[in-house]
């Protein structure tokens, strides 16, 4: 990996545009801009077209020879199958309203970072095979030949898009670079091009259940060893169920949340929560990714790894399905999983919480909410004790994940829970945060180091304004809902913010939560000592609930 | 942009030229028949094209607060879940550019290592004037085409000209939209970044859109038309009985050749925007994905890695960890043994 600049430089050092017009520039690969490929073998046990070796860095990308064909046939398929596709490709004025609401392109300044040279990008290669003003007129009008040049110039932007969506909020006509570039990615893999970071989760998932490609004993070892470090810190012992038929409730969250730091205090956040209100439920190990790397893949992927979900609550009757913090987790189950894999399958019901009666309606036909929904109808009706002075040393905010923001709508649900947990609750500037929140700059599948300086300075708008919270606020803490946040979000913070804390929302739920039984709580979740430990109240014991 | 500004002024000056040397019927004519076709024709055939492709999937852009629990209060015209407020979503991108009204502009500041954003309405406010203001000419024209004249477009006539300066009143719609057509010209030069996205196919309609309004505005208040001679030659046109173009202003068929121009390219350039911004489906859908299955027409059948063949890949380790398993090891065994020693393959992921 380069040696990475200081914050300073690397803000002060963005290029400006190049003279050349952007159909006569080219990208320059090199070490540190872009994904490494997906491996031969496991394009290959995936059944992905085309599988070969290849390198971006070098000239010949050993294209199929029919490698013009395939994306002339593959558009024109998707130009059948997706309406969005030719009404964005079409409609676009050209207004300039989404080019710097783009977090790559204020981090990169490079004018193809611009949500609609993104979109030009494909837009030209259309004009010219599938518009007759493009066939006759070209060039003068933005039409352009389909080339070898132009396809590295796919690989290399749409790779450096997350599908955050931010653009198709401030597009006067919803234009949504998500789509295009979700699109894109697909030709490029008709063309066997694709990326490791990507594949490589895909097959795990697919085969072991989940992206980290952890087997079921393993899995159940490492719950096992949470489960230690929460009795250690509240002397309750939890054995959650794994794979238990003839529970009401199926749970699944990404697998990163049981991987790393720190995704595993939020997992102990969801396992502490869920034994003290009783829940019936039961994890599963062959259903243990909440996440869809399938979704930066293709439509199809998406839907075959997604389908795990309903037939496992199938195979073990869960009623519903209650799932955790993640975000392009949620665009896929809140938008595209009851298309895919719907209608769900007959033994499940409309979500209703146990604890509270409440009818989860607005999930009627996917039967499956998100935790902090459930959370905040728990905390709502006061069925929590819960002590959120634990947490007064952290002055959090609180970043919206992109797609539980724009694909969902989820805002207020985390927020209510925030300020129930937590004295010291401080929001980052209002164009940074909820439906405008900007990417943590490694979403959809681009979180691999490889990449680090692209990241960070994708990541740089959440940084700054993150960095503003902080010097104003004394913010030393950022809570997310989002497993990818989890994973890179420390190290954006580090670069941009360093010494602020990163955890997910039920690590500081379950901080705050008084458990029945409990020891006097000395160590947060991290087992970090709390600088206010519970008082000892042994001598008054018997009492519990407030 | 110079190939823009020379094909619109070429085809401004041939109209002009042409319209002297006794082609009036052409450019009056004969064009603008034509174009009424091609515009009609090419607008019905860009909407089938589109309306022939399904919607897979509800992509809605969430722009606000989902409905969930009750005692959040959801954005219902910003993220509606209901057919209306899609409706209401629809009624505010299309007539107040909803989307457009939350433009911000972005500072990077690495002196101070500080990112800014700042609200930015113009092009809203222009982008606004400018649809509205070509609405309303739009509307007053129709004085050229209906006999008689409907008082609802004196009223219209009444107040565009309700500063009662000049003669003829200066209407306020033509001062406006030059102010807008300038501003939007002068952001795709002025801006880098729009002047490094900007086509030729930008800045065409807006060279033909500014012929078009120069000529009329001329006409009206400089180099004045007929109005009833050019009244009665409109009407003959809609009527299918050509009148005399004897002493029409050349400028006359000079604007009518702008607008032909401006119809003929409508449903084939950037300016088919008018029908796309109602088939968008990040605006047009609910966002009710959760609650109502939306159906893909063309839903391929699911195939995924099942539970059966991962129990089969990890029964072993799972039953020395004391996972359920639908098939115990030994089950597994005896059926192993009575296909002769032959170990169970496999099935393959697809």
């Amino acid at each position: 990996m380069a040696k990475l600049p200081k914050p300073e430089e690397l803000m002060a050092g963005r290029p400006p545009f190049p003279a050349k017009g952007w159909m006569n520039t080219k990208p320059e690969f090199k070490a540190g801009n872009f994904c490494y490929p997906a491996k031969v073998e496991i394009m290959e046990g995936m059944h992905m077209p085309h599988p070969h070796e290849w390198r971006p860095d070098e000239e010949d990308w050993h294209l199929p020879e029919n490698w013009e064909e395939i994306i002339y046939n593959g558009l024109k398929e998707r130009l059948a199958k997706h309406r969005s596709l030719k009404v964005f490709l079409d409609s676009c004025v050209r207004c300039g309203a989404c080019a710097d609401k783009c977090h790559f392109f204020i981090g990169t300044n490079d004018p193809k970072n611009m949500p609609v040279l993104r979109a030009e990008l494909l837009r030209s290669v259309y004009r010219k095979d599938f518009t007759l003003v493009g066939k006759l007129l070209g060039k003068v009008v933005g039409a352009r030949k389909l080339d070898k040049n132009v396809i590295k110039e796919w690989f290399f932007y749409a790779y450096q898009c997350t599908e955050c969506r931010r653009c198709s909020l401030f597009c006067p006509y919803g234009i949504d670079t998500a789509e295009i570039t979700a699109i894109v990615r697909e030709l490029l893999y008709e063309l066997g091009l694709g990326i490791n970071w990507v594949m490589e989760p895909v097959s795990n998932c697919n085969r072991t259940g989940n992206h980290i490609g952890l087997q079921p004993h393993a899995l159940k070892d490492i719950i096992e060893f949470l489960c230690d470090d929460i009795e250690t810190i509240t002397g309750i012992r939890i054995n959650p169920p794994l794979n238990e038929k003839g529970h009401e409730v199926l749970f699944i969250t990404p697998s990163g949340d049981v991987f790393a730091d720190p995704g595993i205090y939020t997992f102990m956040g969801y396992l502490m929560l869920f034994h003290e209100i009783g829940l019936d439920y039961t994890l599963s190990t062959y259903a243990s990714e909440g996440g869809n790397f399938g979704s930066f893949v293709s439509f199809d992927m998406a839907k075959k790894l997604n389908a795990k979900m309903y037939a496992e609550a199938k195979r073990l009757g869960a009623k519903w399905i209650l799932g955790g913090e993640c975000g392009h987790m949620w665009r896929v189950v809140n938008q595209y999983m009851a298309t895919y894999n719907g209608p769900a399958p007959d033994n499940m019901i409309t979500p209703v919480s146990p604890i509270t009666g409440t009818v989860f309606k607005h999930a009627a036909a996917t039967k499956m909410i998100h935790i902090a929904e459930f959370t905040a109808d728990l905390i709502k009706h006061g069925k929590l004790n819960l002590k959120p002075e634990r947490n007064n040393h952290i002055i959090t905010t609180y970043h919206d994940s992109c797609n539980p923001a724009r694909a969902m709508g989820l805002l207020e649900e985390p927020r209510s829970i925030l300020r129930a947990v937590c004295n010291n609750f401080v929001e980052m500037p209002p164009n940074t945060i909820r439906e405008q929140t900007f990417c943590c700059g490694s979403g959809s599948g681009l979180n691999t180091e490889e990449i680090m300086e692209l990241r960070l300075r994708g990541g740089m708008p959440r940084g700054n304004a993150l960095r503003y919270v902080q010097q104003k606020n004394d913010v030393n803490w950022l809570t997310c809902i989002c497993a990818l946040d989890r994973a890179v979000l420390p190290t954006v913070a580090n670069y941009w913010a360093p010494g602020v804390t990163v955890s997910g929302l039920h690590e500081l739920v379950a901080n705050a939560l008084v458990m029945k039984g409990e020891i006097p709580r000395t160590m947060d979740l991290r087992q970090e000592d709390l600088p206010e430990p519970d008082v000892d109240e042994s001598a008054a014991s018997g009492e519990e609930d407030a | 942009m110079i190939v823009s500004f020379v094909a619109a002024l070429l085809i401004g000056l041939a109209a002009w030229t042409g319209s002297q040397a006794g082609l009036q019927y052409l450019f009056g004519m004969a064009l603008p028949l034509l174009a009424v076709v091609v515009f009609i024709g090419g607008m019905i055939w860009r909407v089938l094209y589109w309306a022939k492709s399904p919607v897979p999937f509800a992509i809605p852009t969430t722009g606000g607060q989902e409905r969930s629990l009750d005692w959040i209060k959801p954005a219902r015209l910003d993220t509606p879940m209901t057919k209306a407020g899609v409706v209401g979503r629809m009624l505010l991108e299309v007539l107040l550019f909803r989307s457009l009204f939350r433009n911000t502009t972005t500072r990077v500041d690495p002196q101070n290592m500080r990112i800014t954003y700042f609200s930015s309405k113009w092009l809203w406010l222009f982008a606004l004037l400018f649809h509205y203001c070509f609405l309303v000419t739009f509307i007053r024209h129709f004085r050229f085409f209906l006999e008689p004249v409907p008082v609802c477009l004196e009223w219209v006539e009444f107040f565009d000209g309700i500063l009662q300066v000049g003669v003829p009143t200066l209407f306020l719609s033509n001062v406006l939209i030059v102010c807008a057509l300038l501003f939007l010209f002068l952001r795709r030069i002025v801006n880098p970044k729009l002047r490094y996205i900007s086509m030729a196919n930008d800045y065409f309609p807006l060279f033909l859109i500014m012929g078009l309004v120069g000529t009329g505005i001329c006409m009206r208040y400089f180099d004045k038309l007929d109005v009833a001679q050019a009244k009665v030659f409109i009407m003959g046109i809609v009527h299918f009985s050509p009148q005399s173009v004897e002493g029409l202003n050349p400028l006359f068929f000079t604007h009518l050749t702008f607008l032909s121009v401006l119809l003929i390219i409508f449903p084939f350039s950037k300016l088919v925007h008018m029908g796309g911004v109602f088939l968008s489906p990040t605006r047009n859908l609910p966002c009710n994905t959760r609650q109502v299955r939306h159906v893909n027409p063309w839903n391929k059948p699911t195939v995924f890695h099942t539970y059966a063949e991962y129990e089969d890949d990890f029964r072993e380790p799972m039953a020395e960890a004391g996972l359920p398993l639908e098939i115990s090891l030994e089950e597994a065994q005896a059926h192993d043994n009575e296909k002769s020693g032959k170990p169970v393959e496999p099935a393959s992921a697809q």
